[in-house]
């Protein structure tokens, strides 16, 4: 999915959230999903601009869960340790997005690189 | 989408829909402030049962609404934050720190009603 508005961020979270609750994740589950997917967008809209956020379905050995993957080609994050830091913020926001993901999924990655961009794939494991 | 707001004597009652975008969102604050100021409303209820997400910039934008009403010397309350969505906003680190919540509008205009007769 192309982000470039804040319309597009409701258009992803509740296709996330559509897509949860066809895999049969709680409506608690589909909500924290959906929250993640409305933060990671408004990261890209707020920071690059545009970008993609890209909704998968994942299956392990026993068990079935939703990768997010959040991209954009914009500047990047010069030190991720402090944006993953809670209150850290370049944007006047309130600085809780990245860290707030991180406590709602159950895996979290993030790649950026000053001026090339920033990818930040997350995952949730249905119970 | 906007936002309907209604006129209940003194009160202002804001529903949200689900799919609010952040323009709906500062296109509310600006609506609602104004409103407190033309109807000279003495507090303002903020129904958000149909949101399905409260992030972190919705949650802003309620504390700043109800800031700004405080410094028009009036009171808001924001009712029906759904079970889910308080779970999520906990764990997001969002608190609304100093702006009145109550279970539905019901309990909000219970809250409200008790508060004036206090001042009055």
């Amino acid at each position: 999915m192309a982000i470039n508005s804040d319309q597009d961020i409701v258009t992803a979270r509740q296709k996330g959230r559509a897509l949860a609750i066809e895999l049969g994740f709680s409506t608690g589950d589909a909500t924290l999903i959906a929250t993640s997917i409305s933060e990671l967008a408004r990261n890209i809209v707020s920071y690059a601009r545009k970008g993609e956020i890209t909704l998968k379905i994942v299956h392990a050995s026993s068990r079935q869960g939703i990768t997010i993957i959040a991209s954009d080609s914009g500047p990047g994050i010069r030190d991720i340790r402090q944006a993953m830091r809670d209150g850290f913020s370049t944007s006047g926001s309130l600085g809780l997005g990245l860290p707030g993901v991180r406590r709602l999924m159950d895996e979290f990655e993030i790649a950026s690189e000053p001026g090339r961009g920033t990818i930040v794939t997350v995952k949730k494991w249905k119970l | 989408m906007e936002v309907p707001i209604l006129k209940q004597g003194a009160v202002l009652i804001a529903t949200f829909q689900a799919a609010l975008s952040d323009a709906d969102l500062n296109q509310l604050r600006m609506g609602l402030v104004q409103q407190v100021v033309k109807f000279r409303s003495r507090a303002v209820i903020v129904d958000v049962t149909a949101m399905d997400v409260m992030d972190s910039f919705a949650s802003r934008t309620l504390r700043e609404i109800a800031h700004m009403i405080r410094l028009r010397g009036a009171e808001t309350v924001i009712v029906g934050i759904q079970p889910d969505v308080a779970f999520a906003m906990v764990q997001l680190g969002l608190t609304l720190e100093g702006v009145a919540t109550a279970l539905d509008l019901e309990e909000g205009l219970a809250y409200l009603t008790q508060k004036f007769k206090n001042i009055d």
